[in-house]
């Protein structure tokens, strides 16, 4: 366990004020945008952006990944390789069919 | 923390000592200590009976189709077992397609995900990784037990799935939709089994990895660890991460079968003539995406353990220490790595595009090379070695040979254009039940031979060992070799005739009876090893606590470990490398992990 | 013996034990849902048409849903926090707000797809439903759990407080962990089928 002491805690308590504003603020960007009606392509991107900007501090901050050991690092960094992978490759047989 | 058991400690100052333990084993009654014990151990035993008991059921399957094979549509001889079975399986003793589908979808379902995975993961990985590791427990050992309950609920779920109407599941162990969601109710019970397993298997890798990572004894680095402890690191973090998807999938099939949903079924869909009332849209090849993705990875999760306990046993039996040990670490990693990304080259005739399948034939052949670093090097340990051929010795080196066939044949495979003529051919069970029989198989046996003197105190009788070796080897070759044959004529697997209507089959429906009988034969090979297995645990040969004369930690402790008591008498610190054999200079012929001898 | 790095951190690795294992599932959990969220791409890249989230689904429900899921995740850290500031009331309001909050996410689902269900849209209607209904599903599931296991600790494994305080906060740290990430599935559920 992390052994900080009071003081430590209160200023992070701070910080997750701060990233609590900013991530409502952030959902209103982003179903504001939504309204805008953008094509797919640029919607998904904006979409994805802000929702990976949230996400970010959630795991920043809330789950503390800001200050976390090498260890937890290597295994989210292993998970994030794979997880890319299972998210391009399948559809990829779409996008490259036998010529009928 | 070091803290010293002293035998001569009374169980009341042990307990004072640990406020945060629960009532010591002394306390326990037969149900806490024996059925729900949370030992790495008993678990590890548990995990070990059933899985044997699931291979041996999986075994008696196959028994079965290799009559329809050999014989087909012929009255099975024994009038008992056609009445048990009854009209709807075998009326008049003639094997039904249907059920023949079943035993084939169940076979490789029992065999990978309740028979070798449990046994080479769940019973090896959980009895000896503490041992081999210095500590006295898993990290979680409540979480432990969960894992063996969930992989007996799933194990009983299939098992029971025989008896529902319509019978087990028949859509092959790969469970392809759209013929999986129309199959009958035993798909379901696949479904929801594969659910318990994999819930099973995932508690199981979290324990392993945080285990390894985090109890290892004090001087024991990562590259000391033993072969075996890396083998089942790598593949605990496959299980982890590969599994995952397919629950997902499974969740997804269940939908299509129960709710009405078409994940996987397309639109337009016809079944027998009628139009499915779906809403269609979906897509079939999503469902082999995502098995895959598992099923892929799965296949090192079979192959990983068991080169880990070939490497152990080469180790001690040549008395020397593993060629590239390193090379064989970095191999095991990157192959774990590799396994993620080469699924769908189980899918070259799927419709893919040559940029796709380049991609998965390229990375493909990249994974040959990690396997053949890590076999060359167990053959180049052999290399001046002082080889004791024992009984574990005999399986280990048996392995190298019959692992060198399954990989080499699945080259062809692996390359697109072969895999034209030879996917799903009798080439494709030929490979992959090398890698698997002759391969993890014997590698398991291997491990149960060496391994059966730490449990019990006792060693397995040579002369029956032997006997189990040399007849298991000739007749599982009669079985498998004769299937490339096969598969390069061109004859498809699951044929429920054995091919006797398949026009590519007749110049080799022949060999069939061949092997079958060699099946067959193989069958009666085990009986040696089951009554040497359960004999010697009273009246085999007592082994001293080191009964290999090894060097790895587990050695170190007591024999046959008390239950739930901790496992060293002394807490092991380790102060170099897993195979210091025949170290010169030393006096003795080995020095143990632990040892406290200057070097 | 006991099993060591309970509690304290192991030196080498900064760790203790839970907080491994915690990490290590939410991996796999990433893998679980990733497959969700590949099946909902290669099914929409390959489909002829496909509806937009904001014609079919509730936007302004599953925006305060958002808001819910992300408060309830302030007041979960903030639970942990009081722990580490040795307050075991205020641990009890934050810990108690946390569940309050995903029992508030829970009663909106149900109103959702209450509604949806009355319309006769069900997740065999077609593909857009069916990965919504599975997708949001799922999350709700381990909303589920989450709410199991928080009141769990709110409750009777509140008890571990006097006895071994640290130990405790320690399982209210990995609780933590678990339900936000809940929350960052649901950051990302959220736009994905609502809002495009």
């Amino acid at each position: 366990m992390d052994s900080t002491h009071p003081q430590e805690i209160r200023k992070q308590v701070r910080g997750y004020i701060v990233v609590f504003v900013a991530l409502m603020a952030l959902t209103i960007i982003t179903v504001a945008v939504s309204y805008l009606h953008l094509n797919i392509g640029a919607a998904a991107a904006v979409a994805l952006f802000v929702a990976t900007i949230k996400a970010s501090l959630v795991a920043s901050y809330f789950m503390h990944l800001i200050s976390e050991k090498k260890i937890i690092y290597a295994t989210l960094i292993l998970t994030a390789v794979f997880f890319a992978a299972l998210m391009t490759l399948p559809s990829s047989h779409l996008l490259d069919p036998i010529e009928r | 923390m070091g803290l010293t058991h002293d035998k001569t400690t009374s169980p009341v100052e042990v307990a004072a000592r640990a406020p945060a333990l629960h009532a010591v084993d002394h306390e326990m009654n037969f149900w806490r200590k024996y059925v729900f014990s949370t030992d790495h151990k008993v678990i590890g035993l548990w995990y070990g009976f059933t899985s044997l008991l699931f291979l041996l059921f999986g075994f008696t399957l196959m028994m079965l189709m290799r009559w329809q094979l050999a014989y087909p549509g012929q009255e099975f001889p024994w009038k008992w077992l056609n009445d048990f079975l009854g009209a709807e399986r075998m009326p008049d003793g003639i094997m039904l397609p249907e059920f023949y589908n079943q035993l084939g979808a169940m076979h490789g379902t029992i065999m990978v995900f309740m028979g070798i995975v449990p046994l080479a993961v769940g019973a090896f990985g959980n009895y000896v990784i503490p041992l081999q590791i210095g500590t006295i427990d898993m990290a979680f050992p409540k979480i432990n037990m969960a894992s063996y309950w969930a992989y007996f609920t799933g194990g009983l779920t299939m098992l029971v799935s025989f008896f529902v109407p319509g019978g087990a599941a028949n859509s092959g162990w790969t469970s392809y939709a759209p013929l999986s969601v129309i199959a009958t109710m035993g798909q379901t019970m696949w479904l929801v089994g594969m659910v318990f397993l994999i819930t099973s298997s995932l508690l199981g890798s979290i324990n392993f990895i945080v285990t390894i990572i985090q109890l290892r004894a004090k001087g024991l680095t990562f590259m000391r660890l033993p072969f075996f402890v890396w083998a089942q690191f790598v593949t605990s973090f496959l299980l982890l991460l590969a599994f995952p998807p397919l629950e997902a999938a499974g969740v997804m099939q269940l939908m299509d079968r129960l709710a009405g949903t078409s994940f996987f079924l397309p639109s337009g869909l016809v079944v027998s003539g009628v139009p499915a009332q779906v809403s269609g849209g979906g897509s079939p090849l999503l469902w082999q995406h995502l098995f895959w993705f598992l099923a892929h990875p799965e296949v090192y999760v079979l192959i990983l353990p068991a080169m880990g306990i070939v490497a152990e046993v080469i180790a001690n039996n040549t008395r020397k220490p593993l060629w590239g040990y390193k090379s064989m670490v970095y191999s095991v990693i990157f192959l774990g790595f590799m396994s993620f990304i080469v699924w769908a080259h189980h899918m070259f005739l799927t419709g893919m595009g040559t940029a796709i399948s380049a991609f998965f034939q390229t990375t493909t052949m990249i994974i040959s090379i990690p396997s053949v670093i890590i076999l060359s090097a167990l053959f180049i340990s052999l290399w001046g070695g002082s080889i004791r051929f024992t009984t574990p010795m005999l399986f280990a080196l048996a392995f190298l040979p019959m692992f060198g066939i399954g990989g080499l044949t699945g080259l062809p495979l692996g390359l697109a254009p072969p895999d034209i003529h030879l996917h799903d051919t009798y080439y494709v069970i030929g490979h992959f039940h090398y890698v698997v029989a002759p391969g993890t198989i014997f590698a398991l046996f291997a491990g149960i031979y060496y391994w059966y003197p730490k449990v019990t105190g006792r060693k397995l009788n040579d002369a029956l060992g032997k006997l189990h070796f040399w007849t298991s080897f000739i007749f599982i070759n009669g079985v498998f070799m004769p299937m490339f044959i096969q598969g390069l004529a061109g004859m498809s697997r699951r044929l429920y005739d054995g091919g006797a209507q398949y026009a590519h089959a007749q110049g080799v429906f022949h060999l069939n009876e061949f092997m079958s009988i060699s099946a067959w034969c193989l069958g009666l090979a085990q009986i040696p090893f089951i009554i040497n297995f359960f004999w010697s645990i009273k009246k085999g040969k007592k082994a001293p606590d080191n009964a290999w004369e090894a060097t790895t930690l587990e050695w170190a402790a007591t024999t046959s470990p008390p239950l739930a008591h901790g496992n060293f008498a002394v807490v092991p610190e380790v102060h170099r490398g897993p195979y210091e054999y025949s170290v010169p200079g030393h006096a003795k012929g080995y020095v143990p992990q632990n040892d406290h001898a200057e070097e | 013996m006991e099993i060591p790095y309970t509690v304290t951190a192991r030196p080498d690795t900064g760790v203790f034990n839970a907080k491994l294992g915690i990490w290590l599932f939410l991996a796999s959990e990433v893998m679980l849902f990733g497959a969700l969220f590949s099946s909902y791409v290669l099914l929409r890249v390959g489909a002829e048409t496909w509806p937009h989230g904001y014609d079919l689904l509730n936007v302004p429900l599953a925006t305060l849903n958002t808001v819910i899921l992300i408060s309830s995740s302030v007041t979960m850290v903030m639970s942990w926090a009081s722990l580490m500031m040795r307050n075991l009331a205020k641990y009890k309001r934050y810990m108690g707000a946390t569940i309050l909050l995903a029992l508030a996410f829970l009663c909106v689902k149900f109103f959702e797809y209450g509604a949806k269900f009355e319309h006769h849209l069900y997740p065999s209607t077609n593909t857009f439903y069916a990965i919504y209904f599975t997708l949001t599903g799922l999350h709700g599931l381990h909303v589920v759990g989450g709410i199991v296991v928080n009141t769990y600790f709110w409750g009777p494994g509140s008890k571990m407080w006097r006895a071994e305080p640290e130990r405790f906060t320690n399982r209210v740290e990995v609780a933590g962990l678990y339900w936000h990430f809940v929350d960052l599935v649901w950051i990302f559920l959220f736009p994905v089928l609502y809002l495009l």
